[in-house]
């Protein structure tokens, strides 16, 4: 396999007295979808932050492109082409989606060509098949998932070379979902890595080459798709006896 | 099966009226039906200030008819040139939501510094405007890293500019208390008594509808030829006629008392230019979106600290033109200047005409109809001879109603979605 275009060394990261991240290491190659999965806690969400240059890292190295890198600001883990899409989508309501997908990255700064970026926005929601009705209204206006498929259509925009997910298909309906699915698959046969979070099990085995699972902020196994729901599950809990077993064996047992 | 792969339908019409859920605003009814929802889901634009305008005309005219005499129109555009710049720069502090309230002190400060270092140490008086100007960007630049790195609101760090500044003001001005700027210099004629000529005002009203047709024209043929929907161009005559129509009836009425004075002009032209910067730059995109969603904004790679030092900056030194025009106007910098209702009447202005307190909503164009509105009321009570007390209490119920049309204004966009 290529060389990792992003790899992770011992990284920790410390919230005063707490341990967020504990020694992680993680690879990720081009062309590939790793899935990030774990508990409420397990550190997801901070490891985005420490690679969306939202939070430093208190310890470890981060490599892109096999140089060392740091990552102090989200515009400069931008501008290496680490694209974050957060959870909480961190999208303008005051402005128009056309906006929203140019913000901080207009083109022409000093006469902004509104045309062409909508031009651009159109096509780009074509592609992801996205069913939003005008380009021209507030953010406000627009429903929880076309927000979602806004924020990932703005993410895409800057060719980056590595995407992160938090939660991608936790807010949309069925057919959205298949469509994000699809859209992830389209993305990782460009070329880009893609790292996605998700408690979705199923999503994750639909698309993911890799699952990476982090258990109180710390590796706690790496599994391909093939991996079965039981070993995902004890990975992610810690122990094969746990409430999702015991629960399917009280099941098992009524059935 | 080796046919060619279906792409989907052929686009039938432009791209961006595909979705079978958008209704067609088309034609004068479809503009009418847009503006009558637009309104109603809280969006107000300038309907207030319309509403406010026609009221205060019909009130003062009645109870005194000098009000709409050509000339008390005329001072009143003088007036509003002055506290009209301070109000446009309260508007760019508003549009990142945050706030000013030592602008009356800083055109108060520049005002005296123009006095000492034009009157009493013979500097030439544009390098004493400059450095009054230089001095409200300084003073800009200070609130702005109190804000960016100490994190002190800006409320605060303004009110104790408020204080300072009044005292440097009274300090330079020494015992005598006032400095008389001599009434045949230019900048005294250029505050008291200029106006353009009658052909010069007309040609220039033409500007705006001519603009406006050029613009449009080429804005909807650029969207044509990119296969998106453009508004009809009966429509954008339509609006361009009225336009220049009024603004010729307003100018022929203003040359029937002395005319339109230049520093209004000077006022117009830099409402135009911030508006530019607001809306077609991305200086002016970064500042709304830091003002709606300023965690969406940074992690949008904005340099937030520059836009909220951009715009203090900008705002004060705005305060600080403002200011020495004002000085201009009444002939003399005195400790009297931007005390009093300046203030007020700055931000009153920014928020009567649209601009939220909320962040991230208004326009440059809210500063001219607010201080319209302000000045009007003024002018009316000053011809009505109340009293100073009565003045303030009525222009303090008239901010107070501006600010209650605004929050309901916003909890209604919340509720129709439009934020």
């Amino acid at each position: 396999m290529a060389d990792p275009i992003l790899s992770l060394r011992g990284v920790s990261k410390n919230f005063g007295a707490v341990a967020a991240l504990t020694d992680i290491e993680l690879d990720i190659h081009p062309g590939e979808v790793v899935a990030l999965v774990g508990d409420n806690g397990a550190g997801k969400s901070t490891l985005v932050k420490v690679l969306a240059g939202v939070h430093a890292p208190s310890a470890g190295v981060i490599r892109f492109g096999g140089r060392g890198v740091t990552l102090d600001t989200p515009a400069a883990a931008m501008k290496l082409g680490i694209a974050t899409v957060y959870q909480d989508l961190a999208l303008c309501e005051n402005l128009d989606v056309v906006a929203n997908l140019f913000l901080g990255h207009e083109i022409s700064p000093y006469a902004l060509d509104e045309v062409a970026m909508e031009v651009r926005a159109w096509t780009l929601l074509q592609e992801l098949a996205a069913r939003i009705p005008s380009v021209r209204e507030p953010i406000a206006s627009l429903s929880g998932g076309q927000r979602q498929t806004v924020a990932i259509a703005r993410s895409l925009l800057l060719d980056p070379k590595i995407i992160m997910l938090d939660e991608p298909t936790a807010a949309l309906g069925v057919a959205q979902t298949a469509e994000v699915l699809n859209l992830i698959e389209r993305v990782r046969d460009r070329g880009l890595g893609v790292i996605m979070i998700s408690h979705n099990m199923e999503d994750v085995r639909a698309v993911a080459d890799r699952i990476v699972v982090l258990r109180l902020g710390r590796n706690n196994g790496v599994f391909d798709r093939s991996a079965s729901h039981h070993e995902l599950v004890a990975a992610i809990t810690g122990a094969s006896e746990n409430a999702v077993t015991r629960r399917m064996e009280r099941k098992e047992v009524q059935a | 099966m080796t046919g060619p792969v279906e792409t989907g339908p052929a686009p039938k019409g432009p791209m961006d009226r595909a979705d079978a859920r958008l209704r067609a605003d088309t034609g004068f009814a479809g503009a009418l039906k847009g503006f009558s929802d637009r309104v109603k889901s809280g969006d107000l634009g300038m309907l207030p200030v319309a509403v406010g305008l026609v009221v205060i005309s019909v009130v003062f005219t009645s109870l005194n008819p000098i009000f709409l005499v050509p000339n008390n129109l005329v001072n009143l555009l003088f007036d509003c040139a002055t506290v009209g710049i301070i109000s446009l720069g309260i508007v760019c502090v508003l549009l990142v939501g945050e706030i000013d309230l030592s602008v009356g002190s800083i055109s108060g400060f520049a005002s005296a510094l123009v006095g000492v270092l034009w009157v009493q140490q013979g500097w030439p008086v544009l390098l004493a405007i400059a450095a009054a100007v230089a001095m409200g960007a300084a003073v800009g630049w200070v609130y702005a890293q109190l804000y960016n790195r100490l994190g002190m609101p800006s409320f605060v760090s303004t009110l104790a500019g408020l204080l300072a500044l009044l005292g440097m003001q009274l300090y330079i001005l020494g015992a005598s208390g006032s400095i008389n700027l001599p009434y045949e210099s230019a900048l005294v004629k250029f505050g008291q008594i200029l106006v353009m000529p009658a052909w010069l005002s007309h040609a220039l009203a033409l500007v705006p509808g001519v603009v406006m047709l050029i613009v449009g024209q080429r804005r909807r043929r650029q969207r044509l030829a990119a296969n998106l929907s453009a508004p009809g161009l009966g429509g954008l005559m339509l609006k361009a006629g009225l336009l220049t129509l009024a603004l010729e009836v307003a100018v022929g009425y203003l040359n029937l008392g002395r005319g339109v004075p230049y520093m209004f002009g000077l006022f117009v032209l830099l409402v135009v230019l911030l508006n530019y910067a607001l809306t077609r730059t991305k200086w002016g995109r970064s500042v709304m979106a830091v003002g709606g969603n300023r965690e969406a904004a940074r992690r949008a790679g904005i340099n937030v600290r520059r836009i909220y030092t951009s715009a203090f900056m900008l705002c004060a030194s705005l305060a600080a033109l403002g200011g020495t025009l004002a000085a201009a106007r009444l002939a003399s910098s005195s400790q009297q200047a931007g005390t009093g209702d300046v203030n007020l009447n700055a931000i009153a202005a920014a928020v009567i005409g649209g601009t939220s307190l909320f962040g991230g909503r208004g326009s440059a164009w809210s500063a001219l109809l607010g201080i319209i509105v302000i000045q009007a009321i003024s002018s009316g009570l000053t011809l009505l001879n109340l009293s100073s007390s009565l003045r303030y209490m009525i222009t303090g119920g008239v901010l107070a109603i501006a600010v209650i049309v605004d929050s309901l204004a916003r909890r209604s966009r919340i509720s129709h979605g439009r934020a």
